[in-house]
């Protein structure tokens, strides 16, 4: 399927849910509305032209210390998805604001969510609601912060920590 | 005996008592090539629940990336993957070129393929050395490791170095190939090849091993796509995914290959699929460098061969008159003056490529070109936007998800291990499996720490 139809498929189903689509660079990208994120994701996966079985990267971008978005919603949850059957991507995105930093988790959807969700919440700080098993996944638990976020400084030590006891 | 297996095992403990022994594997374990911890939950033998926790290799490469400008993390990029640096650094400095939107030249894109495909039979002699040798087979390592050797001392012609070889660029590579390496290739995969045929004619239908191997740690075909796994994992199911297949990037399609398939899905069905490929790598690389178009000796504009020393001592006692109508197109680190030429390597992209250095030190633009790339706050700096490169790694799908403020350090770098995926289904492979298949469905699955943990 040619990436315009892609879109224009999800443009069709989605309408004003649909917030921005591109496809600079050749990556075919759709921002949608937090409201509508399983939906578009469930139809991505299992509408038989569309067929984007595979959740091939999750991740999220801080745009704190973007030029011109320092304003907009602070951060946006991005997925990379694959259809093993048509041979296409699709990036989808979504922006969530830092005082309500929570996504639906995409776990029942794709097993592959669920360390990618708990790296996203270790890195950034963004929640995925219903996760079931909201632990970090790169650091330890006693770590304070999320260093993938701007205001985090790359210089900042935290104590070293012993064995659990 | 049961006073015994209580002391050893903890009160309690083994088969009918109902209460499941839990066991902590890791993070330092002789048979785990890489630091990870698995708490296993044991019934007797087998494992029943086990939970797989990382992060002990984390080196904040996602942060240290957006520190520096563009070029900066290809060093970062080589500490990856580290059995098969190559095909970071390429995958890197590809997406960073698909978000400038430069093309890099045929000559470059050929080299980047033999490269990475020698990095993949390092890589896959690694990991089936090294599981074999964890069932016993350490004649198999050994061959192996022999044979990565050869290899390696190819990389190390090229590169200069043995593991952080920080060769790729954006735009390019560091330098040309070496003379004469097409036949030390010929010689190195001669020896690869019979190093494979012996591991072959040892493993392949051995008893023991195929006995440790044969329905161990199978995953099905939903479960594996799923769980997003890719290579030689996704195609011992079944599935012929290949990003060089699929996506072409680089030279691969314009060489033959086969993407090699099984569809058992277990241990031994990825043994044979990484055993397959390593041929395949192999004839990918032997025709890209038949392939390759070779780079003019380099002379000036009436045909004499020119000294890159002389050139510079001129330049820097100010005789340039004259040299400026040359066009200089030497090797980058005055080697001398037939090696085929910078810009046969590098896109034709000022904004981008550092100029050769006879041209940095002989010419006040190709200084003023150097300094726009080296000062802090000029160098690469790409438009605003974003764009995900796709590779094949040795173990699946690398991909480089690149965002770009318009400044010259890069706004976001996320790397897609193709790793992690495996590792997330890992207690899928384990449960309901003995503890000792723990360990040859760990090395099937190749996990290599510092993708992982970035």
């Amino acid at each position: 399927m040619p990436g315009g139809v892609i879109l224009e498929r999800l443009r069709e189903l989605f309408g004003p849910a649909l917030v921005e689509t591109h496809a600079r660079h050749g990556d075919l990208t759709a921002v949608v509305e937090r409201g509508v994120l399983l939906d578009v994701l469930r139809v991505c996966r299992d509408e038989p032209g569309l067929g984007f079985d595979v959740l091939m990267d999750l991740t999220a971008v801080d745009y704190l210390k973007y030029p011109g978005r320092e304003d907009g919603p602070r951060f946006e949850v991005v997925y990379h998805l694959y259809s093993m059957g048509h041979n296409h991507r699709l990036r989808v995105k979504v922006r969530v604001d830092e005082d309500d930093a929570v996504v639906p988790t995409a776990v029942e959807l794709w097993p592959i969510a669920n360390w990618f969700e708990r790296e996203v919440w270790d890195m950034f700080g963004v929640r995925f609601a219903g996760h079931p098993d909201p632990r970090r996944l790169l650091m330890y638990e006693q770590f304070v912060g999320h260093p993938l976020r701007k205001d985090y400084p790359i210089n900042r030590r935290q104590p070293l920590i012993g064995p659990k006891t | 005996m049961t006073e015994i297996r209580d002391f050893m095992l903890g009160e309690g403990s083994g088969t009918g008592s109902g209460q499941n022994l839990q066991l902590g594997v890791g993070p330092a374990h002789p048979a785990m090539h890489g630091i990870i911890r698995i708490q296993a939950e044991l019934d007797g033998e087998f494992i029943r629940k086990a939970d797989v926790e990382i992060g002990y290799l984390h080196r904040a490469f996602e942060k240290d990336c957006e520190v520096g400008g563009y070029n900066n993390a290809i060093p970062y990029t080589d500490r990856l993957n580290y059995v098969s640096p190559l095909i970071n650094n390429f995958a890197y400095a590809s997406a960073v070129e698909k978000l400038l939107g430069i093309e890099v030249t045929e000559r470059c894109q050929y080299i980047r393929t033999v490269m990475a495909e020698i990095s993949r039979v390092c890589d896959h002699l690694t990991c089936v050395g090294a599981s074999a040798m964890e069932l016993g087979a350490f004649t198999v390592f050994l061959y192996m490791i022999k044979a990565r050797e050869f290899l390696w001392e190819l990389v190390e012609d090229v590169t200069g170095a043995r593991l952080t070889i920080s060769y790729g660029r954006v735009g390019g590579v560091k330098a040309d190939l070496p003379e004469g390496f097409a036949a030390k290739v010929t010689a190195a995969f001669k020896e690869t090849r019979e190093v494979l045929d012996e591991v072959h004619r040892l493993l392949t239908g051995n008893r023991i091993f195929m006995d440790r191997m044969v329905g161990v740690g199978a995953l099905s075909r939903a479960e594996t796509l799923g769980y997003a796994i890719t290579g030689p994992l996704l195609r011992a199911v079944g599935v012929a995914y290949d990003v060089r297949r699929a996506q072409p990037h680089w030279a691969y399609d314009r060489v033959q290959f086969e993407v090699p398939t099984q569809t058992a899905g277990d241990n031994y069905a990825r043994y044979l699929v990484r055993m397959a490929e390593m041929e395949q790598s192999m004839r990918i690389a032997e025709q890209a460098l038949a392939l390759m178009p070779g780079g003019p000796i380099n002379v000036d504009f009436e045909g004499r061969p020119i000294d890159p020393a002389a050139y510079v001592d001129q330049g820097k006692q100010g005789k340039t008159e004259g040299l400026l109508l040359v066009p200089i197109r030497l090797s980058p680190n005055l080697q001398g003056q037939n090696r085929p030429a910078w810009e046969q390597v590098n896109a034709a992209d000022k904004r981008v490529v550092l100029p050769p250095k006879e041209t940095t030190y002989g010419s006040i633009e190709g200084l003023m070109n150097h300094f726009m790339l080296i000062m802090e706050g000029y160098g690469i700096r790409p438009p605003q936007g974003e764009a995900y490169f796709a590779s094949e790694g040795a173990n699946g799908e690398l991909g480089f998800y690149v965002v770009s403020d318009g400044s010259d350090r890069p706004y976001r770098v996320r790397c897609r291990p193709p790793c992690l995926p495996p590792m997330a289904a890992l207690h899928r492979m384990i449960e309901g499996e003995m503890i000792a298949d723990m360990v040859p469905t760990f090395g099937s699955v190749n996990m290599i720490g510092g993708e992982l943990d970035r």
